[in-house]
């Protein structure tokens, strides 16, 4: 089974912390690490090499640093990396970069399936898997929460997908790109025998030369639809706090309940 | 190389940008700050500098900028379950309403499904001007190919200028197939809206790191501009049940038999409570200790006739289920009542529950950042004062 699975380093914004006074973060020993989502899509893939034989091939879009990353995913077991970095990519929103990722896969030829995680935790937009597969002409399957069955032979694909009133159970045929979501496995951690491997593995870098059939207007900065005109803290919440310190925690429970209940929102 | 341009003549070098970058890119040398190739071109250090040092590159000109007047409308994609209106598309069409009056132009609905008349005419006292209805087999059960090659052909043929979705799981992956074939932008999980008074641009704002900041998107030179919105951020307009509307009965795309993905189960979680629709929510975090304690919130939950929340501590350690999960990764919520037991409040959290009508918190650390935002606090431990509370409105409320 040809298995392909995107990644994406982020900044560990879980960690993030916000200063109450200036409303700035504090972004002290903030380190880059594989998108957590994409740690699932990682061992799922894993899994399935594990089970049908095949190949996992990890692919990163993103500044040159996001080698640690595909070193990381190759540390866990994947067979091999492509990075994609060049000036030309820089910038790109959630178009350019599915794109991008698309010419890439295209070039890496035949594969069964694609594997990306839910969203980034930086960018939160869970838009390039769907843009993956668009621009592939391929089925897309996000929010999977179970691979139920696949059949390489047949292409036969039942997944179980989480939604917000609860699953549902969809059968498709590969060729098919899935986004996971994080309670699909438990993702293993690095090996020291694949990351000896990882060390010594070459991982090309792949600039816009490499990409057969790449429209330079449809790249990085210049083919992103979308433009970010403004950053700006968030709002400071206009809550004015009313402490209730009674004598004992039955009188306080008391006054709060009375207050709460004169609010009207119950 | 980084594309974030410093003009070294007006750095002062005060770091203020090293501190506003996420990404850890910028450092002083010299006095100077220098960029390393961390940077994604973000944008965040731009506002922070007091000197204007910083930029990004011009975005080369319109490309096709003598289309873009053919374009015209809001629409709003109406999702539906069951033959069930998603809130969410209520709330968006409340939205989009107003973004149409200020663009002065009509609000079109797109309601697909089948057997789903009945949600035009919801779609129309809810503020919409016309309603594409496409009422087909194929369309039953939400699945990608058939509802987004249906949406690319009407938004092909009809070019609007503005197109909303929700932020469901249903309205992400829809959006991120229709946007991607249309070639155009789309702007992940907006919380607010705007129209540039000068150019009439859409501005999109939403909370990118996790909300620890806001940041405003344009689609400046493809169309339509393309947006899911996160649930339980705009008002939901009152029905307008003498509204007129005009119904336009339109073709699926896709039969049935060329349709590769099937839905042939679904799970309901009846036993989950929709957290999006609660006007009451207990929520419990760290200070809850263990799935024993979520027992304690959901008792005074219950008496309220609300759901039980949750921290994403609480969902990491196990002892409450994905489904509870309110904040950045989790849900938005917006109820008239949001008791937090045992959260500090880490901003992912208060990202997803800060416009909450009234936030009561309560938190044995009296600096937790939840007492900023909450209206009512008692300083103290959850497991004496929660059964208080419980105890208390069962009394008030004669339960």
């Amino acid at each position: 089974m040809n298995i392909i699975i995107c990644i994406k380093q982020v900044p560990d914004t879980t960690n993030v912390k916000i200063n109450p006074e200036t409303n700035t973060l504090i972004r002290e020993g903030i380190s880059s690490i594989i998108n957590p989502f994409d740690l699932y899509a990682i061992e799922e893939g894993l899994r399935l090499k594990e089970k049908f034989g095949g190949k996992v091939t990890v692919i990163s879009l993103g500044p040159p640093q996001a080698i640690n990353a595909l070193k990381e995913a190759v540390g866990m077991g994947a067979d091999e990396a492509i990075q994609l970095s060049d000036r030309a990519f820089a910038g790109s929103d959630s178009w350019a970069t599915a794109y991008t990722l698309s010419l890439a896969i295209k070039k890496l030829g035949a594969f069964d399936i694609i594997l990306c995680g839910k969203q980034a935790i930086d960018g939160d937009t869970g838009q390039v898997g769907p843009g993956i597969a668009s621009q592939l002409g391929i089925t897309q399957l996000t929010y999977v929460f179970k691979i139920i069955r696949v059949d390489p032979e047949t292409g036969a694909l039942t997944v179980e997908r989480l939604l917000e009133e609860g699953r549902e159970v969809v059968e498709a045929k590969l060729p098919a790109l899935l986004t996971v979501v994080k309670d699909i496995n438990q993702p293993r951690p690095t090996s020291l025998f694949h990351i000896r491997r990882a060390s010594k593995l070459i991982i090309p870098t792949w600039t816009v030369a490499d990409l057969p059939g790449a429209d330079p207007s449809n790249l990085g900065l210049t083919g992103s639809p979308t433009q970010v005109i403004k950053i700006f803290s968030p709002p400071k919440h206009e809550g004015v706090l009313e402490l209730i310190k009674a004598d004992s925690v039955e009188e306080s429970a008391a006054i709060l309940a009375d207050k709460i209940i004169a609010k009207k929102v119950l | 190389m980084p594309l974030l341009d410093i003009d070294k003549d007006k750095c002062i070098g005060c770091g203020a940008c090293i501190d506003a970058c996420p990404f850890g890119a910028l450092s002083l040398v010299d006095d100077m700050v220098v960029v390393n190739d961390k940077c994604t071109g973000c944008g965040a250090c731009l506002l922070a500098c007091p000197m204007h040092a910083l930029s990004l590159p011009e975005k080369l000109p319109l490309k096709m900028a003598g289309n873009l007047a053919s374009y015209s409308g809001v629409w709003v994609w109406v999702e539906q379950f069951h033959g069930q209106t998603d809130g969410i598309s209520v709330e968006m069409l409340g939205q989009g309403r107003k973004l149409a009056d200020q663009r002065n132009v009509a609000l079109t609905a797109c309601v697909l499904g089948h057997h789903v008349e009945h949600i035009a005419k919801e779609a129309i006292s809810f503020g919409a001007d016309r309603v594409f209805l496409v009422d087909d087999e194929s369309l039953s059960f939400y699945t990608t190919a058939p509802y987004a090659s249906t949406l690319i052909n009407l938004a092909s043929e009809y070019k609007p200028e503005i197109f909303l979705l929700g932020a469901s799981a249903r309205g992400r992956d829809l959006a991120g197939s229709v946007a991607s074939l249309l070639h155009t932008g789309l702007t992940a999980d907006c919380t607010g809206f705007d129209i540039e008074p000068e150019n009439g641009l859409l501005l999109q704002t939403r909370p990118a790191f996790g909300g620890n900041i806001m940041a405003t998107i344009i689609c400046p030179n493809h169309r339509p501009q393309m947006a899911t919105v996160r649930y339980r951020v705009f008002e939901k307009p009152i029905a307008d049940y003498q509204r007129q509307g005009q119904v336009i009965p339109i073709k699926a795309a896709m039969s049935v038999d060329r349709i590769t993905a099937h839905v042939v189960e679904s799970i309901l979680e009846k036993d989950e409570v929709n957290l999006a629709d609660a006007r009451v929510i207990v929520a419990g975090g760290h200070g809850v200790g263990g799935p024993a304690g979520f027992e304690t919130i959901r008792k005074l939950a219950d008496v309220l006739d609300g759901a039980v929340g949750s921290s994403r501590s609480a969902v990491d350690a196990g002892w409450i289920s994905y489904a509870h999960q309110i904040g950045q990764t989790g849900r938005t919520v917006r109820p008239d009542l949001y008791i937090a037991c045992g959260i500090s409040g880490q901003i992912q959290h208060l990202a997803g529950m800060k416009t909450s009508k009234v936030i009561v918190a309560i938190n044995t650390n009296p600096d937790a950042p939840i007492f900023n935002i909450a209206n009512y606090g008692i300083v103290g431990d959850l497991f004496e004062i929660v059964p208080a509370l419980t105890k208390q409105f069962k009394k008030k409320l004669h339960k």
